[in-house]
């Protein structure tokens, strides 16, 4: 589209729709980041000043609301939680997924059909829906207050979408490669572990995004396995947070503004690969 | 689901075999190992899928007949019980509509304002990969996160009245999540901010699949930017259109973690979800026999819903996320 693109086009795209379109972006950018922005600049205020003026800015700036919070046990705790489950779930989900991605398109067996669609049909399924006997099994294996207990069902429930990625990837990488691989002596699993994982390096990345955002922000199967404060993830510890010190704005936006903190930096080195991985289904 | 094409991958293992007795050693050999090989590969992910997923709904379906609270044996049988039960009580009927409503805003309201703006932000603008980055954070923030921010945003006096205030529009200002007429209005709005950036990114990359020559011959043949638009751009954006449509009500369908912060399904039941009353009946009450009633009702509107969107709109696209082919 750009390539071709020549100076009278240029001039010609600058219509009356020019300004509207500036106008619709500028209102985009504008609902986005206020929000944002407020809960950030918030952080730096007191809740005197947060109070006679909420939509104000910080005057003078006041930086306890976040040196508190950082120097507190509790965000930090909340913190490495929430790496610790997130990244077993993801871990645990993309290594069987594409074992299993592997088997159902690269082996052809009876049954296999059957296979693959128990695992699309996971996709109709929310959380909710199995969280009660979920719950149940959980405390019969001794897993509540466990992060175990969280990363196990969170890594089953990321399955379905992981499968359905890999699997047309996995397919169409060409039958050559794995000839040759074979005419060289290599077995079928040293085949999937040398050279079809390695190739399929995007679409694993993809996937690896995508199970690790759902577990970062899974906010339901904490709230029923964690009580003690000591176990919380972030978006749990947030929102209790909210409630513990509703009085107290001012901390309550720096403790939020913080815990955005990571899932920002994250988004930001992964963008393409989010955007990519939810696109792709369309795009094909 | 079941229209998947075969693999046309040929089969290395089996196709080694030839009719001579040697040969069928050494097949039956290879098929051995094939079987081992997919046993491993299919099998850990197999027992953790049925495990927490499958197991759960076919112990959802048998408890729903029970009167029980999830502790000790099963022994209260009450059939189909908890099933009437739910669907008589006003709060699970005022929960379906709560959650009808959600879709069907979304439908109304995010659908054609997130093509519009896709349309508006195709166009050459600077700053664009900015701007795609920009709208699409929200999206990244959980939903709890999103909830703290606007339970904040929204406290009476707070920044959203001030800014009504500010801009003269005072008398606008309501009780946001107190009053029962207002609720489901603001939580409708919180979901479109988290939301719409979603449907953006995605239009935007359906944009990206509509050939510029089909817009520039329409216009050379003397068509209008709305007519290029409505005859040509949006049939082609049909399949982006469907999965968003299926994306949007399967997660209204579900919404929790929003309103349970935000509200807690009140004030008097007037934000109650599916998935919010289906919680506070299971785990605020021990009502697991009830809850679980309330967990297939809410399966089996789901699971209806994707079975017929995938007959009568889905099948029509030859890629998606649920027909999922192997070429």
């Amino acid at each position: 589209m750009m390539s071709t693109t020549t100076i009278t086009k240029a001039r010609a795209g600058f219509t009356a729709m020019t300004p509207v379109r500036y106008l619709a972006a500028l209102l985009i950018v504008g609902v986005t980041v206020a929000p944002l922005l407020f809960v950030i600049l918030g952080g730096f205020r007191t809740n005197a000043q947060i109070n006679s003026d909420p939509a104000g800015l910080p005057s003078p700036w006041v930086f306890t609301n976040y040196a508190n919070i950082l120097a507190n046990d509790a965000f930090w705790r909340f913190l490495g939680n929430s790496a610790l489950v997130s990244i077993s779930s993801t871990v645990l989900a993309v290594g069987l997924g594409s074992m299993a991605a592997f088997a159902l398109s690269r082996y052809r067996f009876r049954g296999r059909e059957a296979f693959y669609s128990m695992f699309t049909i996971g996709l109709l399924f929310p959380l909710g829906v199995a969280i009660l006997p979920v719950y149940l099994l959980l405390r019969q294996l001794h897993l509540l207050e466990s992060w175990v207990g969280v990363a196990l069902p969170q890594a089953a429930f990321a399955l379905p979408v992981t499968i359905i990625i890999l699997r047309p990837f996995m397919a169409a990488i060409p039958t050559e490669i794995e000839d040759a691989a074979v005419m060289d002596g290599a077995t079928r699993l040293g085949f999937f572990w040398r050279i079809l994982l390695p190739l399929s390096r995007p679409a694993l990345v993809t996937v690896s995004v995508l199970a690790f955002i759902t577990s970062w922000n899974g906010y339901l199967l904490p709230l029923l396995v964690f009580n003690d404060p000591a176990n919380f993830t972030l978006p749990l510890g947030v929102a209790t947070f909210q409630s513990q010190y509703s009085q107290d704005t001012a901390s309550i936006l720096a403790f939020t503004a913080l815990s955005i903190v990571p899932a920002l930096v994250f988004f930001i080195f992964a963008e393409r690969h989010i955007v990519g991985g939810l696109t792709g289904s369309v795009k094909g | 689901m079941s229209t998947t094409t075969a693999v046309v991958t040929p089969d290395v293992t089996t196709a080694a075999g030839s009719p001579s007795p040697q040969g069928t050693t050494r097949r039956r050999r290879s098929t051995l190992r094939k079987k081992l090989e997919l046993a491993l590969l299919l099998g850990p992910a197999t027992v953790l899928f049925v495990a927490f997923v499958f197991f759960p709904l076919v112990a959802a379906s048998y408890y729903s007949l029970f009167d029980w609270n999830g502790f000790g044996p099963l022994t209260d049988f009450v059939g189909l019980d908890n099933y009437t039960k739910a669907l008589g009580d006003p709060l699970f009927q005022g929960a379906i509509g709560h959650n009808l409503f959600i879709v069907i805003a979304s439908l109304v309201v995010q659908l054609p304002l997130s093509i519009a703006l896709a349309l508006l932000l195709n166009g050459k603008i600077r700053g664009r990969t900015g701007l795609r980055l920009l709208v699409f954070t929200p999206y990244v923030l959980s939903e709890a996160v999103t909830a703290v921010i606007w339970l904040s945003l929204l406290q009476p006096h707070g920044v959203v009245d001030g800014l009504l205030e500010g801009v003269g529009l005072g008398g606008l200002v309501q009780l946001w999540l107190a009053d029962q007429n207002v609720v489901m209005f603001t939580l409708f709005a919180v979901i479109t901010w988290k939301y719409i950036g979603f449907g953006i990114i995605l239009f935007l990359a359906g944009l990206q699949g509509v050939p510029e020559e089909l817009r520039e011959a329409a216009s050379i043949d003397g068509a209008s930017g709305w007519q290029t638009t409505r005859l040509i751009v949006l049939p082609l954006l049909g399949p982006t259109i469907r999965i968003w449509v299926f994306l949007s009500i399967i997660g209204s369908l579900q919404l929790f973690d929003l309103v349970w912060i935000m509200t807690l399904g009140g004030p008097a039941g007037s934000s109650t979800t599916m998935a919010t009353y289906l919680i506070d009946r299971g785990f605020r009450r021990y009502e697991f026999g009830f809850g679980s009633a309330v967990a297939i009702i809410l399966f089996v509107i789901c699971f209806v819903f994707a079975l017929f969107y995938q007959r009568f709109a889905l099948r029509r696209d030859t890629q998606g996320a649920l027909t999922g082919r192997v070429e």
